[in-house]
């Protein structure tokens, strides 16, 4: 039994098995993304001003990783073209390259952009304390600001940096249980300069979500935490820090202090921090697996397997045609890149 | 005769032998594939319906009287919290049974069934198909169903019980539940994974997966497979109903799976997608960043559902037309406007979503827009249910057990159908929304509708896949049983409905005495029916087991004398389905063509066979069947 | 008589008692003359139908059928009063529980505050205005953290599970949650409105008998949702004053003198 269409197209639909399935397959993943970036829309519309952050993403970063897959796009139609002319070592050079792209863009992504992310930390401050932190907010220079127009800024309610330390108090704790909990993450614990009956806790991989495990520990009250300001905290009253900044820039040596009393929500910039890194890395996580599986079938083609370049001696066509199928499916994912980068990274 | 047995030997040299293992368990075959989806799905319908009864206990007998027996095991499944050692059931575990019954009925039951099921085994003969497109991908959509299966049954296992959040897993509701912030729950007591509701959501997305490969091929099938001369327009109803199904599925699970990864962040990342900012949970401020909202799931959940709703419908009108025309021994009336009808219905399946919403503050604009579209959508509704009556005029009808479903889903559907109208006026909807009235629109749909559709496909089809006939008999008492059972247990409930009595009431509504006081007593009525109506199907059951192997033989490859394709296959089909050259001539469903010489002409009939004599001249002579 | 044929009445429908219930009420009943109509039709036919075509009766099928035009007249009309239905019931009635919410004038305002598994009923008090709120302020005591410092509050009162409207004085109820999604359904005042969490949604209705009923919740909202009853009372507005005050005074008894709680806003000072 003989599956018919397989490789040739059908007279009157034109169409052979395998790029009608993808053309299919695709219309269902333009409705899962879209699904996506309705909740973007949705949730972005609905945030409260100031809740949504703005210039902390990696513009340049990200504008290369845009860069290297519309490349890797090209190269696949070149991979295809060269089947079609029935090159095999061009085909395999092209194909290579393309799947040499999409690793490049997976490794920028996991081991440069989103580590970045896991180390950053911010604060949401509450909302009838933000008078407090006004040197690191510069909420009445923007309301000045915006009252002589121009393009509005939205209110700041966030600090952001890097987080030094925590200053807890520690009295009403199980001291052995509280002391082995700081030697299994490698923290130290030193009386407070400033309130001795306090314990400042940091330590070399002291990282937010470390601080978060210690926000729930039973009988620690955290009190404060002591970050290494971002730029627009250090400085929030510098026309610089107006618009979000293009380069990346490293948190500054300033050092500011915000009580846990006066804060509603912090975290790492992980999912959890706000909606907007929510749908962030829920996307570019979803897009980066498509990118994965991408990936994998094109070196499964490249590889001189069965399924790939050895196929090319027995019936080339067919592996033509898979290629023409996976080049469409890598069109998408690089579509939906097109779309990732500018609603996050610029917008 | 049964040639089949005989015949389908030779031809067929590039057929090896599979073993065991390829031939009936990971087997790529349609027809094989579309056998496991149905008795899988078939035993996913016995669980839901068993759920259903203990649901009906509570809801009888109050919260505090322990199940007669079956109490010890659920106790074992489910945990002390959930089920007492006595058998007393919770309503956190009134809440598990009646989010699984819906979720199983639907994802797990009916789609299963009538779409998956049915669409592999019937689709492929129809269209005059070796096999599906993707053997391989229908394989795999089998399998990842399964995983589903396998998730979702396992979920009842873990500490706390399956999902308990409604069928429709509402956030924030669903996104607390079985966590450290749901209500009353101890730090520590639920696992962040192995957990009914994350597991639902896991479940779900398997589901989903096998649902979009399966599409993708069923569509392509019916596209690229159609055997020569089936054009579009001699395709029978069944297939069309499959083809605009799976374009349904194709498109509107995506969003919910979008849905169902952002539900699982949640849950396990900590994200707050559908969590607004300032909840306050057993008292304290919520510990989450909040500024999610609510209504995205339900816009996300209910672009799928209400399309979904269709899909469960669809295939069952499929199946009913098929029969419908093969009993009435005449064409289908309107073949062309049914057709379009569902197109139309399709289309607007996807813009009357918010229909479900009503209640969530809707403005004016957007409450109109709903309401006009959902007025609208119940137009082709119309049109198809007059075409199948318009039908059965001037037929000479045989009511076989088949046929016998076929004509009860009729009106059957017309009750749910109708009572679906005053639903889609927001204004009315004020009253009427989450009561029974909406339980009782919805499962004469469902129940008396297209269960009783795949009831007919199966007494209809089996001798196709086994070579026996189910017993008559067996099959009348059934029917009988389950059409006057069904009406005793939904019709109460339009009136408990109409009285005020909600939806996911544990106890039936002894809390709310003063305002149900007076239907109250329908409450035990409905529940008796209910458990009448499971004995009710023990002929079915016994039918269906036994009918394989002591079923009365068919004496014919088409022993309906039907004039479709499938009917023109071995019995059982072999691998590949057809041994001869096959070419279609006409549309499906010539019944009593005028001049035949018998009241049917099979697709596959050049020309009419007419009785010998007659004045036109015989232009060929017919090819013997 | 025509009670007798009041189909709404005779499958059970509960006594309304606000003042735009008979629309929603006349609306259904069309509804169901109108569903009842086709279903009769329509199984008239089916039944004349399949005896007469019984294969018993009728051997030989005819291949045509049906002739005449019959079902497009009844689909044409179906869709007309349906469009009728639509433009002229439905649309305008949803328009008007939308877009005529009583702004100003006399009426009575309550916020309705859902939790698993209760409500909290928040009134003006006499000033007609509600106080701030801040969840720095939440106790047992203030269980919606009303501002202690906020003139508006002082004379706002809360209930629970109870809530107490006027006869025949337009009422806005602000529907609520704080926790998962419930819906208030007020059935002899033909209203329900879903109380979604991070949103207040206004209904309005008018009460014309004066009664005690249940609120129902109406959307699942976890293991109490069965048992998540409430009451609300129309009265006149002189019981209406005593209620309001006995709550006022029963309010100011029970509270320690929270004037001084004033939290001023410290300022950091600016860091090296
Ligand atoms: C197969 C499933 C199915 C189908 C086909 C339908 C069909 C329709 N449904 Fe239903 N619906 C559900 C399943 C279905 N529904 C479910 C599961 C829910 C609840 C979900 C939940 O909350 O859990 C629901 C809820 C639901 C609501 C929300 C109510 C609420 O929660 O407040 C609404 C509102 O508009 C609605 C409307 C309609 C309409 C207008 C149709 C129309 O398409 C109907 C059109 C059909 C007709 C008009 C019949 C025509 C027939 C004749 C004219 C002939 C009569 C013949 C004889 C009697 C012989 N449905
Ligand atoms: C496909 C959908 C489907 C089907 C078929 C059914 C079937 C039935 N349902 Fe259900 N139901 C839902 C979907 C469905 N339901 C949904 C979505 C909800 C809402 C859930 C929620 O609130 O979240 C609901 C809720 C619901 C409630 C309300 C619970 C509540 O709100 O508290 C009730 C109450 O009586 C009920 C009853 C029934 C009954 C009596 C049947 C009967 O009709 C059952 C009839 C079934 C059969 C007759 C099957 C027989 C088949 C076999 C026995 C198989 C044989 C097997 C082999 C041969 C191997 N259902
Ligand atoms: Cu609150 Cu249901
Ligand atoms: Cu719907």
């Amino acid at each position: 039994m003989e599956i018919p269409y397989t490789v040739a197209p059908r007279p009157d639909t034109g169409l052979a098995n395998p790029k009608l399935g993808i053309w299919l397959f695709l219309a269902s993943e333009v409705m899962l993304f879209g699904g996506l970036f309705s909740a973007y829309i949705f949730l972005r519309i609905g945030a409260d001003p100031g809740y949504w952050p703005k210039g902390l993403l990696n513009v340049p970063v990200g504008a290369l990783n845009t860069v290297i897959l519309i490349a890797s796009s090209v190269t696949v139609v070149l991979a295809w073209a060269s089947l079609k002319m029935r090159k095999l070592s061009a085909y395999k050079l092209w194909m290579g390259i393309s799947i040499l792209c999409g690793a490049i863009f997976l490794i920028v992504k996991l081991a440069v952009e989103w580590p970045q992310k896991f180390e950053h930390f911010g604060a949401f401050i509450k909302k009838d304390m933000l008078a407090k932190y006004e040197p690191y907010l510069g909420n009445d220079y923007i309301k000045e600001k915006n009252a002589k127009g121009g393009t509005p800024i939205d209110p700041r309610v966030e600090i952001s940096g890097h987080l030094h330390e925590v200053v807890v108090d520690a009295s009403a704790t199980d001291r052995p249980k509280f002391d082995a909990f700081l030697k299994l993450h490698h923290l130290e614990a030193k009386p407070d300069e400033h309130d001795s009956k306090l314990l400042a806790i940091k330590g070399e991989h002291f990282s937010p979500a470390v601080a978060e495990m210690i926000d729930r520990l039973p009988g620690i009250k955290l009190e404060s935490f002591h970050i290494g300001l971002d730029p627009i905290n250090a400085d929030p009253t510098s026309p610089e820090s107006d618009k979000p900044h293009f380069w990346f820039k490293n948190p500054t040596d300033k050092h500011g202090k915000i009580d846990r009393a006066d804060v509603s929500f912090f975290s790492a910039f992980a999912p959890k921090h706000s909606s907007y890194f929510a749908i962030y890395f829920t996307i570019t996580g979803l897009h980066g697996l498509h990118v994965l599986a991408g990936v994998i079938v094109m070196f499964y083609f490249w590889l001189p397997i069965e399924g790939g370049t050895k196929m090319f001696r027995r019936n080339p066509e067919q592996l033509a045609n898979r290629v023409e199928v996976v080049g469409l499916f890598w069109h998408f994912v690089d579509l939906v890149w097109i779309f990732v980068f500018p609603i996050f990274y610029l917008l | 005769m049964a040639h089949a047995h005989d015949s389908h030997d030779h031809g067929h040299d590039d057929h090896h032998e599979l073993g065991f293992w390829r031939k009936w368990v990971f087997s790529t075959d349609h027809k094989i594939i579309g056998l496991q989806y149905g008795v899988t799905g078939l035993i996913f319908l016995m669980f839901g319906f068993m759920l259903m009864m203990l649901m009906r206990w509570t809801i009888a007998h109050g919260a505090s009287t322990p199940i007669p027996f079956g109490g010890g095991m659920l106790n074992m499944v489910m945990g002390d919290d959930m089920v007492s050692k006595s058998g007393i059931i919770s309503s956190n575990a009134y809440n598990v049974f009646g989010a699984m019954h819906g979720t199983i009925m639907v994802f797990f039951g009916i789609v299963p069934v009538a779409f998956a099921a049915f669409g592999n085994y019937v689709m492929p003969l129809q269209i005059g198909a070796v096999d599906m497109t993707f053997p391989r991908l229908n394989m795999a959509s089998f399998w990842s169903f399964f995983i589903s299966c396998v998730i979702m049954v396992a979920s009842f296992f873990v500490p706390g019980g399956a999902a308990k959040s409604g069928w429709t897993s509402y956030s924030p509701l669903a996104g607390l539940a079985d966590s450290d912030l749901a209500y009353g729950a101890q730090p520590g007591m639920f696992h962040l994974l192995m957990n009914g509701q994350t597991l639902w959501i896991i479940g779900m997305v398997f589901n989903i997966t096998a649902s979009l490969l399966g599409s993708v091929n069923f569509i392509a099938t019916i596209v690229q497979l159609r055997a020569p001369g089936m054009t579009w327009m001699r395709m029978p109803f069944f297939c069309w109903a499959i083809f605009i199904t799976a374009y349904l599925l194709l498109l509107a699970f995506p969003p919910l799976e979008a849905a169902a990864i952002m539900q699982l962040m949640d849950r396990v990342a900590g994200t707050s997608f559908f969590m607004p900012t300032g909840l306050i949970l057993n008292g304290q401020p919520a510990p989450f960043s909040g500024g999610g909202s609510p209504l995205l799931w339900q816009h996300l959940f209910w672009f799928l559902a209400h399309p979904e709703v269709y899909v469960l419908i669809l295939p069952a009108l499929g199946m009913i037309t098929e029969i419908i025309a093969c009993n009435t021994r005449k064409p289908i009336w309107g073949y062309k406007m049914m057709v379009g009808g569902i197109f139309c219905l399709a289309f607007l399946s996807f813009i009357v979503w918010a229909h479900h919403m009503y209640m969530t503050g809707m403005g004016a604009k957007v409450a109109g827009f709903f309401q006009t579209t959902t007025i609208i959508i119940s137009i082709p509704s119309v049109i198809l249910l007059t075409a199948l009556l318009l039908s059965l005029w001037g037929g000479s009808i045989r009511f076989n057990v088949p046929m016998l479903f076929a004509t009860a889903f009729l009106p059957m559907f017309g009750i749910g159908g109708l009572t679906g109208i005053p639903l889609a006026f927001n204004a009315v909807d004020l009253y009427l929304h989450d009561t029974y009235y909406i339980i009782a629109h919805f499962h004469y749909i469902i129940a008396p509708g297209t269960i009783f559709a795949i009831f007919a496909g199966v007494y209809h089809w089996y001798p196709k896949a086994t070579g026996r006939m189910m017993n008559e008999t067996l099959g009348r008492l059934h029917f009988w049983g389950s059409l006057i059972l069904m009406n005793c247990v939904f019709m109460p409930m339009f009136l408990q409905g109409m009285t005020g009595v909600h939806r996911r009431w544990y106890d039936g509504g002894e809390v709310y005495k003063q305002t149900v006081e007076s239907v109250l007593h329908w409450n035990s009525f409905i529940s008796t029916s209910a458990w009448l109506l499971g004995i009710a199907q023990i002929p079915f059951i016994i039918n269906f087991c036994m009918s394989m192997f002591v079923g009365k033989k068919v004496t014919s490859d088409n022993p309906w004398d039907a004039t479709t394709l499938d009917w023109q296959t071995p019995t059982p089909p072999p691998h590949g389905n057809f041994i001869k050259e096959l070419h279609v001539y006409r549309g499906p469903y010539e019944y009593s063509v005028p001049g035949a010489d018998k009241d049917y002409t099979p697709q596959t009939e050049e020309h009419i066979s007419q009785p010998a004599p007659v004045a036109t001249p015989v232009l060929t002579p017919a090819p013997a069947h | 008589m025509l009670e007798f044929f009041n189909i709404n009445k005779r499958i059970g429908i509960l006594p309304n008692a606000s003042e735009h219930g008979p629309l929603v009420d006349h609306m259904l009943e069309v509804c169901h003359w109108f569903m009842l109509a086709l279903f009769v039709g329509w199984t008239t036919y089916f039944f004349i139908a399949i005896w007469k075509f019984h294969k018993s009766r009728n051997p030989k099928a005819d291949y045509h059928g049906v002739r005449s035009h019959a079902s497009t007249h009844i689909e044409f009309s179906v869709v007309l009063i349906e469009a009728v239905l639509l433009l002229g019931f439905a649309l305008p009635l949803w328009g008007k529980r939308v877009n005529d919410i009583p702004q100003t004038g006399d009426k009575l305002e309550v916020r309705c505050i859902a939790y698993q598994f209760g409500w909290y009923f928040h009134y003006t008090g006499t000033d007609g205005l509600f106080g701030r709120q801040n969840m720095r302020f939440l106790s047992n005591a203030n269980p919606l953290g009303i501002d202690p410092n906020d003139e508006n509050g002082k004379d706002d009162f809360v209930t629970t599970n109870d809530l107490h409207l006027v006869n025949h004085k337009p009422t806005v109820v602000r529907v609520s949650s704080r926790d998962v999604i419930h819906g208030l359904a007020l059935h002899q005042m033909r209203i329900q409105q879903d109380a979604m969490p991070g949103m207040e949604i206004p209904q309005w209705f008018r009460p014309i008998k004066t009664g005690t009923w249940e609120i129902i919740c109406a959307q699942l909202c976890g293991q109490g949702h069965y048992q998540m009853r409430a009451t609300y009372t129309v009265e006149e507005q002189k019981d209406f004053d005593a209620f309001q005050k006995e709550a006022l005074d029963l309010k100011a008894a029970n509270s320690p003198n929270v004037a001084s709680a004033a939290p001023a806003v410290p300022v950091i000072a600016e860091n090296k």
